[in-house]
C-alpha cells in the first residue's frame, strides 16, 4: 500500500449514494470520520488530561516550595536580627546593672566599656548617660553630645516609660546610617537614668548579606512607616520609601504575594520584630522562582504535543487501513452476489431456452410431417399431379423445418450440457456449431470469418459444452471489437503431441497495454457503462482452466487481437483411468 | 412390415403414417396409450415408434406394457424434449431416439437399421 492510499484510500471515492437504503452502511467516509474521531478522542484526551494535571501538580510544588524557602529564609533572618538586637540590648542593661550611676559617671569608666563593647559585640558607635531631666551627662563617641538636652523628644519619654527603646535609622552627622538603643536604669527613689547607645546599621547589612537569596531576591529592613533602612538592591534606596505597600503588622514570619511595577508578581516574607521599628522584608520575584518550572512545563508541552500528534497519525493509518479492509470486503461481497445472480441468470436462460426449443419442436414436427405428406401426395399418387414448381415450395418448406429442427436442436444440446462430460471432439466441428449461431451476425455485418484446422488434428478429448462457451464468448468479444467488414481468423494447430492451441484473432480496435494486464481479472469491464459485467473473459478464463488448459492475449492497439488457448489432447482425468 | 405409430399430436402421427404407407410400409397410429395397447391386442406389429411424453403413460411406460403382451416387439423413441435423463433412459431401453423433427428418410434409415 503506498503512502499516498493511506492517506487517501480507495473507500474515500466509493459511491455510496446508490447503495440505496442502507446506504450509511456503506458510508466509509463517514465510518472512518467516526472511529477517528472516537479513537482520537479517547487517546488524546487522556493524555491531554494527564499534562495538564502534571502541570498543575508541579505548578503547585514549585510554588509551595518557594513560599517555605522564602518563608524559612524570612524566619532565620527575623531570628538573627531580633538576636542581634537582643544581646546589644543585654548588653547595655548588664552594664546598668553592674555599674552603678556614680560609678558610670567615673572619668574613663564609660570611654572603657565602649572600648569593651566594640571589642566583644562590635557595632557600637558611641555611649552616653542621661539623667531623669533628659540632660546627657556623660558622654564617649566621635561627636561633641555632652550636655545635650533630650527631655522634649519622643524617645526619651518611650525609654522612660518602656525601660529600653530601639530607633530606627538616621544618617547623623557623619552621613552613616545609625540607630540607638536606650536603657534605662531606676533608682530607690524614683530617679532613674538612661544609658543610650549609638550602632552603625552595617552589621544589618552583614546579616542580611550573609542570607542565602538566590535568583534576584531582595532582603533589607524597613521601619513601620515603609522607609527603607539598609541597602536594598532593587526596591529603593535607603531612606526612601518601599515601593509597594507594606503588608499588615505580624511578629511571626509571613509569605504574600505582592504585585510590583504594576504587573510582576513577587513573593514577600516579612516579619515585624518585636520591640523595635524594623520590618524584615525578602522579596523575591516570581517569574524567578517559577523559571525552573517553565523548563519543565515546556518539556511537558512538547512531549505531549509530539505524543498527540503521534497518536493521530497512527490513528489516521490504523483508522485507514481497517476502513479500507472493510470496504474491500464489502465489495467482494458485492460482486460475489453479482457472479451468483450472472449464473443464476445463466441457468434461467439454460431452461428457458430448453423448454421454447421443446415447445417448438412439436409443431415444427407437424408442419414437418404434413408439407412431407403433401409431397409424398404429389410424388406417389397419380391423383395429385406432380407439379415442379409446387414441389420446390414444399422442398423450401421443408428446409425451413429442417433448419429450425438444427437451431432448436443446437438450444437442447446447449442447455443440456450442465454436466462435466469429457469426449473425444472434433475441433472443426465445434467451432462450425457456435459459429452457427453467430453465422446471422457476420452476415448483417459482413464479418469475413475464416476458419483453419491444421492438419494433424484430429480429436481432443475435452467437455463440448464448456469448449463452445469458450469460443462463443471469444468470437462475440472479437465480434464486438471489430468494424463491420472486419476479418475474424479462428485457427487450430497443434502445439505439441500433447497439445492443441486455438486461437481468435480480430483485426479490430485492440486493448490498450495498461489493460491487457487485467482483462481476466473478473469485473474488470472498459464497457461498465453500456451494461458490461467484465465477466466474460474472466470466466472463459475459468472455463480453459477447467479443461486444464492455459490462456493469452496479444493485442495492439489500431491492428487487432488475438486470443490464444491450449487444451490438452488428451483430457489428464480420463488419462488417469 | 407392419408398424405402430404413438402419439398424442394426431396431425403428426396420421400424416406420417400415410407416408410411411407411401414408401411401402404398413403403419397404423394411435393417439393414446390405450389406444395403442388396444392396437398391439388385435394386431402383430414388428416394430413401434412412440414420443417420449403422452398424457397418462409416458414412452418409457408404453414400451414396458407392450413388451409385456408381444416380447419380440423392437421400440424407437421420438421426442420432442432434449432433458438428458430422457435421452439416457430412451437410448439405453430403446433400439433407437430421435429427436423431432425427423426427416422421412432419416426415419426409414432407423426403421430399416431397427428391424435387420
Amino acid at each position: 500500500m503506498s503512502i499516498m492510499r493511506f492517506i487517501r484510500p480507495d473507500f474515500w471515492n466509493a459511491d455510496h449514494e446508490s447503495t440505496g437504503p442502507y446506504k450509511n452502511l456503506f458510508d466509509y467516509q463517514r465510518i472512518w470520520r467516526l472511529s477517528f474521531a472516537v479513537l482520537v478522542v479517547v487517546s488524546i484526551v487522556p493524555l491531554v488530561m494527564m499534562a495538564f494535571v502534571d502541570f498543575n501538580v508541579t505548578r503547585g510544588s514549585v510554588e509551595s516550595d518557594s513560599l517555605l524557602k522564602t518563608e524559612r529564609l524570612t524566619s532565620n533572618a527575623r531570628r538573627s536580627i531580633a538576636y542581634f538586637l537582643n544581646e546589644r540590648e543585654s548588653a547595655l542593661k548588664f552594664i546598668v546593672k553592674e555599674n552603678s550611676f556614680q560609678g558610670l559617671m567615673e572619668s574613663g569608666r564609660l570611654e572603657k566599656i565602649l572600648a569593651s563593647l566594640k571589642d566583644s559585640f562590635g557595632g557600637f558607635v558611641d555611649l552616653g548617660v542621661i539623667d531623669k531631666d533628659g540632660k546627657q551627662l556623660a558622654y564617649v563617641g566621635p561627636y561633641e553630645l555632652e550636655g545635650k538636652e533630650y527631655k522634649g523628644q519622643a524617645w526619651f519619654r518611650q525609654t522612660e516609660k518602656k525601660g529600653t527603646y530601639i530607633s530606627g535609622a538616621f544618617l547623623g552627622f557623619r552621613d552613616v546610617p545609625h540607630f540607638f538603643i536606650a536603657v534605662k536604669c531606676s533608682g530607690e527613689d524614683g530617679c532613674f537614668y538612661i544609658l543610650r547607645a549609638t550602632l552603625d546599621t552595617s552589621q544589618f547589612n552583614g546579616i542580611l548579606a550573609s542570607m542565602d537569596i538566590s535568583g534576584g531576591g531582595d532582603a533589607f529592613l524597613a521601619d513601620t512607616e515603609g522607609i527603607i533602612q539598609t541597602p536594598s538592591s532593587w526596591n529603593g534606596n535607603i531612606f526612601e520609601k518601599v515601593r509597594f505597600p507594606l503588608p499588615e503588622e505580624s511578629y511571626n514570619t509571613k509569605v504574600s504575594q505582592i504585585k510590583y511595577n504594576g504587573k510582576d508578581q513577587a513573593l514577600v516574607g516579612y516579619a515585624y520584630i518585636e520591640g523595635t521599628p524594623f520590618v524584615l522584608l525578602v522579596v523575591k520575584p516570581l517569574s524567578m522562582l517559577m523559571a525552573s518550572w517553565e523548563k519543565t512545563r515546556d518539556t511537558i508541552f512538547w512531549a505531549t504535543f509530539m505524543s498527540a500528534a503521534l497518536i493521530v497519525v497512527v490513528i489516521w493509518i490504523v483508522s485507514s487501513y481497517m476502513v479500507e479492509r472493510i470496504y474491500i470486503a464489502d465489495l467482494t461481497r458485492s460482486k460475489t452476489l453479482q457472479k451468483m445472480e450472472h449464473h443464476n441468470r445463466m441457468a434461467s436462460i439454460g431452461r428457458l431456452a430448453a423448454g421454447v426449443a421443446h415447445e417448438i419442436n412439436n409443431p415444427l414436427a407437424i408442419i414437418n410431417e404434413k408439407a412431407g405428406l403433401l409431397k409424398d401426395l404429389f410424388t406417389f399418387s397419380k391423383e395429385y399431379e406432380a407439379d415442379d414448381k409446387l414441389i420446390g415450395l414444399i422442398d423450401s418448406v421443408l428446409r425451413s423445418v429442417e433448419r429450425c429442427g438444427k437451431i432448436t436442436k443446437r438450444l437442447l444440446g446447449f442447455a443440456r450440457q450442465t454436466d462435466f462430460k469429457i469426449e473425444p471432439l472434433k475441433p472443426g466441428e465445434v467451432i462450425d456449431i457456435v459459429l452457427s449461431f453467430l453465422n446471422k451476425e457476420a452476415q448483417y455485418r459482413s464479418i469475413n470469418i475464416n476458419v483453419t484446422v491444421a492438419d494433424g488434428v484430429s480429436s481432443i478429448e475435452t467437455d463440448k459444452g464448456k469448449l463452445e462457451q469458450i469460443l462463443l464468448n471469444l468470437i462475440s468479444n472479437a465480434f464486438q471489437a471489430m468494424r463491420d467488414g472486419g476479418n475474424l481468423q479462428i485457427g487450430v494447430a497443434p502445439e505439441n503431441e500433447d497439445e492443441v492451441v486455438f486461437s481468435v484473432s480480430d483485426d479490430g480496435c485492440g486493448i490498450p497495454e495498461a489493460d491487457l494486464k487485467r482483462i481476466f481479472e473478473p469485473f474488470f469491464s472498459t464497457k461498465k457503462n453500456t451494461g458490461g459485467t467484465g465477466l466474460g473473459l474472466s470466466i472463459t478464463y475459468g472455463l480453459v482452466r477447467d479443461l486444464g488448459g492455459r490462456m493469452n492475449v496479444d493485442s495492439e492497439m489500431g491492428r487487432g487481437t488475438t486470443f490464444r488457448f491450449a487444451l490438452p489432447v488428451k483430457h489428464p482425468e480420463l488419462g488417469k483411468d | 412390415m407392419k408398424i405402430l405409430l404413438v402419439d398424442d399430436e394426431v396431425e403428426l402421427v396420421s400424416a406420417l403414417s400415410q407416408r410411411l404407407g407411401f414408401r411401402g410400409y404398413e403403419a397404423d397410429w394411435a393417439a393414446s396409450g390405450d389406444e395403442a395397447l388396444q392396437k398391439v391386442k388385435e394386431n402383430e406389429y414388428d416394430l413401434a415408434i412412440l414420443d417420449m411424453k403422452m398424457p397418462r403413460y409416458s414412452g418409457l411406460e408404453l414400451r414396458k406394457m407392450i413388451s409385456e403382451l408381444r416380447p419380440g416387439m423392437r421400440f424407437i423413441f421420438l421426442s420432442g424434449h432434449g432433458s438428458e435423463q430422457d435421452y439416457l433412459e430412451g437410448s439405453s431401453k430403446a433400439e433407437c431416439y430421435l429427436i423431432k423433427p425427423v426427416s422421412i428418410e432419416q426415419l426409414i434409415e432407423k426403421i430399416e437399421a431397427v428391424s435387420c
